[in-house]
């Protein structure tokens, strides 16, 4: 038989051996803890090392799949629906992650690269690496068995092997695709391991704090993946399905924003029991919460059950996931109703106005948003079980009802930073609110002045807010910095801008937040930017010119190419403002030859060197041949302050990446002492 | 000392031109057009905004785009509602992008204000239980500190600290 088979079965054998080393670490893990004896250490540890051994089989699995296309083994049904001969190499490499079955695979890859380094870091703390261990392998039983039994990426073609493959979905072939599905996946799946500690902990009833400082980190760095992977999502969207947006609330995008939402509410409230030892309980469910709406989503992204613009094929996988998803609520509440007593706040609140108000009226906006948008999500199934009909709850929805609760989650991210814990006065309040409350309504005078009437529509109106709030946040950061930096200076006779670098690396957690929320700000300036978006489409023959806000668009010419993977057609359209030639812009359409579908690749350019705050996009389309007059149509967008969103994220990541560095010790100075001289001193 | 003056100037200058520049986009004769067509759902199975749909040469949205200008410019004065209220006749229930505000439907917009109600209720009860909850007993041997000393403390680190 040729190579072809060969792949096909080692990778089948690979997947087998992972789900018998998984089920291996899950059940006689759970005898070494259940059933303590002399031999307990010795199987928890066997226990520990097939966890690790999983790794290795899955990993195998995953490489064997990869080289299948390259290998251009249309023997495999996979591959033969996913790729084809003339795929570009690093296409062919995310074929891992482009279909039902391979993104599946990929998971699972990634659950037991995750549980790898908590396996090789047990000596932490034994007891409760070894439990997190346990529920990480009985999560990794159940995507096993769905590989091995429901959606086998080995799977082999029946009848004759077609010559070449299917191709891989057009709108996948973008290099971002190469970067998107993993940082989202490894958002995801990480969840599954604050969820492992925190049931860990709960099951064992564990004592102190230490479980909640690992989970935070973990929590942290899954965050920090779910944010890239998100808004990547967000640019791809923008930049290759071509309707001139990033956000649809599509049912897909809104799962991904589940867990988002609900973790972070966690890396908030986490502080409260850390430092106040308050909201245990609560804490314990938000991160069952965030584990469960991510399995959620996974669950809503491959069954079929939600009609979806990037949803994966329908497949009969949502029956395994309707079992998992009560099976894992039901573990959870079971050891919860058990072992709740353990779970007693420690301390009360002194004020109401207290950083820890904020903490829960924080994690209250962030609850409140997490429903409104699952309630969306389902509404249409509601709909369609209680009048008969399906409704559409789409953008329109979306916007007005998640706008107002977003507002005051600007708010709080505002004020939050100045509260103190247990108690602030309100005299140190409006002091420390003046200026930056003063700057942020002085923008909204502006925004009016220069013309924008918020009472006139309700989208300048929640733009107008936004940009109050935004300005608010930005504010009350800078003041933060430079209050500490000048504390830090007069003690060190150090510059401002060393003392305020000193300061974030004193307290990277709290800095590093503050300038999260200074990426959030500028990503919220970037989205009220919509409000003022405009767009225009026109057929365009040879020297015909279009205009769109200060930008005129004249056609100089189209051209063809044809390459192995696709043929495509462009315009080149010179752009010019105030009649001085900008730039030169190639929107394309290709035609890709393996499935036969057309795919439009728009062109972006950011006006950074015209427009000093307020970025634009130039946003052009090439739609197509007009069939009647023959002639090419564009579409043009003009997005104010888009650019702002994906400067927000580099910036939400520079914190994030801040907040999980170790802190620095304080600066020492040397304060003279006068020092009595004793007699006889010196003699 | 002078050339810092003029060119925080003309940054000020830069930002107020680009303000103006921006907000003065807002104005376009297309409005009502831009509204309907965002509030109406493309029917070519994209799962799109009418004026989102970004499928090459997709007729369905084209020729709905028509009926949206030819309902806009017919010139006998209809009303969004009436506009929209033709296209559900055409196309069905799933053409508009959002529910309406009317029978069941309605449920989908009060609900999310509901649970923002709700968990502001909750923040209120939580807040007041944490309030009354007895304050933790401290060690043998620590003095507590109560009202006028314990702000005097508070006043003290917050003058020694600035934070």
């Amino acid at each position: 038989m040729p190579q072809t088979s060969s792949l096909a079965l080692l990778g089948s054998f690979a997947l087998l051996l992972a789900l018998v080393l998984s089920a291996y670490c899950f059940l006689v893990g759970l005898i070494a803890i259940l059933f303590p004896n002399r031999y307990s250490d010795v199987l928890g540890e066997t226990a520990r090392r097939a966890g690790i051994a999983v790794f290795g089989a899955v990993a195998l699995a995953s490489i064997v799949l990869v080289k299948a296309a390259f290998n251009d083994d249309f023997s495999i049904a996979y591959i033969l629906h996913h790729s084809n001969r003339e795929l570009p190499a690093a296409y062919k490499f995310a074929v891992l992650w482009s279909g039902q079955e391979g993104s599946l695979l990929f998971w699972s890859l990634l659950l037991a690269t995750y549980a790898l380094v908590l396996r090789l870091r047990h000596k932490t703390d034994t007891r409760l690496f070894a439990h997190a261990s346990i529920v990480i392998a009985g999560v990794q039983v159940f995507f096993l068995l769905l590989l091995n039994i429901a959606a086998h990426p080995f799977a082999t073609v029946t009848g004759t092997i077609p010559p070449d493959g299917n191709g891989l979905n057009p709108l996948l072939q973008y290099p971002e695709m190469v970067i998107h599905p993993p940082m989202l996946y490894l958002g995801y799946v990480g969840f599954t391991i604050p969820f492992a500690f925190a049931l860990g902990a709960l099951i064992m009833k564990y004592p102190g704090e230490k479980w909640i400082h690992i989970t935070r980190r973990w929590t942290m760095v899954t965050w920090g993946f779910l944010t890239i992977g998100i808004t990547l999502g967000a640019h791809w969207a923008y930049s290759v399905l071509g309707w001139g947006g990033y956000w649809g609330w599509d049912p897909v995008e809104n799962a991904s924003l589940l867990p988002w939402l609900t973790g972070t509410a966690f890396l908030h409230s986490v502080m409260m029991q850390e430092k106040r030892g308050m909201l245990k309980v609560w804490n314990m469910w938000l991160v069952f919460a965030t584990f469960w709406l991510a399995i959620l989503g996974t669950y809503l992204t491959r069954s079929g059950v939600l009609n979806s613009v990037h949803a994966f094929a329908q497949s009969g996988i949502g029956t395994w996931f309707k079992w998992f998803l009560p099976l894992t609520f039901a573990v959870f509440v079971g050891f919860f109703v058990k072992n709740r007593s353990h779970l007693r706040s420690e301390h009360k609140l002194e004020s109401l106005v207290s950083r820890e108000s904020s903490f829960v009226f924080n994690n209250v906006l962030f609850m409140v948003a997490c429903f409104t948008v699952l309630w969306g999500t389902w509404f249409p199934l509601l709909s369609d079980f209680v009048q008969g009909t399906k409704v559409t709850v789409g953008p329109p929805f979306f916007n007005r009802v998640i706008i107002p609760i977003a507002l005051l989650l600007l708010l709080l991210t505002a004020v939050g930073p100045l509260l103190a814990w247990r108690k602030t006065s309100i005299e140190s309040l409006k002091r420390n609110f003046l200026w930056p409350a003063s700057g942020s309504v002085f923008i909204g005078l502006l925004m009016v002045i220069f013309g924008v009437r918020p009472w006139e529509d309700s989208s300048y109106f929640y733009s107008t807010m936004a940009a109050i709030l935004s300005v608010l946040v930005i504010l009350t950061v800078a003041s933060e910095f430079i209050r500490g930096g000048r504390v830090i200076a007069r003690h060190t006779g150090q510059g401002m801008l060393w003392s305020m670098m000193h300061l974030g690396h004193r307290n990277t957690r709290r800095y590093g937040g503050y300038i999260v929320h200074f990426g959030i700000a500028l990503v919220a300036i970037g989205i009220l930017g919509s409000a003022f978006n405009q767009q225009k489409e026109q057929e365009l023959a040879f020297g015909d010119k279009m205009t769109i806000g200060p930008y005129t668009l004249v056609c100089q010419s189209y051209t063809q190419e044809d390459n192995p993977n696709y043929a495509s057609e462009w315009a080149i359209l010179n752009v010019f403002r105030n009649g001085k030639q900008v730039t030169t812009m190639y929107p394309e359409r290709r035609v890709y030859k393996a499935s036969q579908q057309p795919q439009t690749m728009p062109r972006i350019y950011p006006t950074f060197t015209q427009d000093f705050v307020l970025l634009r996009d130039l946003y052009v389309i090439y739609a197509g041949v007009n069939p009647d007059t023959g002639h090419p149509i564009i579409k043009a967008h003009l997005n104010p302050l888009v650019p702002w969103i994906w400067i927000g994220l580099v910036v939400m990541i520079l914190g994030t990446a801040l907040a999980m560095v170790p802190n620095a010790a304080p600066v020492s100075v040397a304060v003279p002492v006068r020092v009595p001289v004793a007699a006889g001193a010196g003699d | 000392m002078g050339s810092t003056l003029l060119s925080s100037r003309r940054i000020a200058h830069s930002i107020l031109l680009a303000l103006a520049v921006f907000l003065a986009l807002g104005a376009g004769d297309d409005r009502r057009f831009d509204k309907l067509g965002h509030g109406l759902m493309c029917i070519c199975g994209c799962n799109q905004v009418l004026l989102e749909c970004n499928h090459v040469g997709c007729r369905d949205s084209d020729r709905m785009r028509n009926e949206l200008t030819a309902a806009l410019t017919s010139g006998s004065g209809s009303s969004d509602d009436t506009i929209l209220q033709g296209f559900v006749q055409k196309y069905g229930m799933t053409v508009l992008a959002a529910p309406t505000t009317s029978g069941f439907n309605y449920v989908a917009w009060i609900i999310p204000f509901v649970a923002l109600g709700l968990g502001i209720v909750f923040l209120v009860m939580v807040v007041r239980s944490w309030k009354s909850r007895p304050a933790p007993a401290l060690a043998d041997g620590i003095p507590s500190v109560h009202g006028s000393d314990l702000e005097r403390f508070r006043q003290q680190a917050r003058k020694e600290t600035e934070l």
